[in-house]
């Protein structure tokens, strides 16, 4: 009888590295991007139901809160635009799997050199 | 629990794996929708990118959008076909990733037939409905305040 095998097995639970969690991000911000481009189309739609629809539509996007949702739909798409970008070069440059982690690095940097003045131009804006 | 040797050790080495040619001539749609999330996805990032910054960034950003500043833009045929190449796109491009996702996480059949149902119904709209409000919009229509339509 081998009792001495573990129950479960110990230590191996796959928590992946860097490579696990931007896929897991690329895939929440996608699934993000599709519910909103849903809601976009039908608020958009509403330019044709009347002018005042639409501009009282507009107006809750002007909205503190509204605003600061629209903070986080931009990091979203940024970060999901250029680590989309990283995929790309991985699947298509040769040099690409080689770099890979070092382009993961500048995912990181462009999103922030992006996110933080279109963070503070927004919310000048909205505030 | 017996120590004998496990059942898998006793299956033969797995089978080949199938050539191309095996699959029949052409690209699958499976490389096709590969293709398509990569070449859309590279197109994408200039259109979405281009619209926040046009729409949030410019001037008063979200503060100045209304009624008048969508037609300003679709006044020019340059806009109307940006926003119906960013529709497009980005609504195949969501609902083939939405396809994947619906693949990977619901087991049941029934399940995943109900899910790509109400993905590709809505998708249908989407389409349908956003390019409709682009080619369809009327800057005079009741209501309208626009300068241009008093005359
Ligand atoms: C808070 C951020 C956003 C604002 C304020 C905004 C605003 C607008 C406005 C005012 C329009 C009308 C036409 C135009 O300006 O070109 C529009 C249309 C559109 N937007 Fe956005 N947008 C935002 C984010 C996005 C994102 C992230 C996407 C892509 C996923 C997107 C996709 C579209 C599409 C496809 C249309 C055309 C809709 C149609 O055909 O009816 N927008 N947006
Ligand atoms: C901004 C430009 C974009 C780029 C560069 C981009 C790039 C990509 C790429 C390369 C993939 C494939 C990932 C893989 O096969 O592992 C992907 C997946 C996906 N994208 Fe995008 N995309 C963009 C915009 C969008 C938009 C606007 C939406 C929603 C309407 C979206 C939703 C998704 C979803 C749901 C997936 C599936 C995720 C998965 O399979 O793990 N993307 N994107």
């Amino acid at each position: 009888m081998p009792s001495a095998l573990p129950s479960a097995p110990a230590g191996t639970l796959y928590r992946g590295r860097d490579g696990m969690w931007t896929w897991v991000a690329h895939r929440i911000t996608g699934v993000m991007l599709f519910f909103f481009l849903f809601a976009h189309v039908i608020d958009t739609a509403l330019v044709n139901v009347s002018p005042e629809a639409y501009n009282t539509a507009l107006e809750t996007y002007k909205t503190p809160v509204v605003a600061l949702m629209e903070v986080g739909l931009v990091a979203g798409v940024l970060f999901h635009a250029f680590n989309g970008l990283r995929v790309v070069a991985v699947d298509f440059w040769s040099q690409g799997p080689r770099y890979q982690r070092h382009m993961s690095v500048a995912v990181v940097v462009i999103w922030v050199a992006l996110f933080v003045p279109f963070v503070v131009r927004h919310l000048m804006n909205a505030f | 629990m017996s120590s004998t040797v496990s059942d898998s050790t006793t299956a033969g080495p797995p089978p080949a794996p199938r050539s191309r040619k095996a699959r029949g001539p052409g690209l699958h749609p499976e490389m096709i929708g590969w293709l398509f999330m990569r070449l859309s996805g590279v197109l994408l990032v200039s259109l979405i990118l281009g619209h926040l910054f046009v729409n949030l960034m410019i001037g008063e950003g979200i503060e100045r959008i209304d009624f008048a500043f969508v037609a300003g833009k679709w006044a020019n045929p340059f806009w109307q076909f940006w926003d119906l190449a960013m529709l497009w796109l980005a609504q195949v491009h969501g609902a083939n990733g939405m396809r994947t996702l619906i693949n990977d996480y619901a087991s049941r059949n029934s399940t995943r037939m109900l899910l790509k149902a109400a993905l590709y119904t809505a998708s249908f709209v989407v389409l349908v409905l956003g390019t409709l409000t682009i080619f369809t919009f009327d800057p005079c229509a009741a209501g309208s305040t626009l300068s241009v339509c008093s005359e």
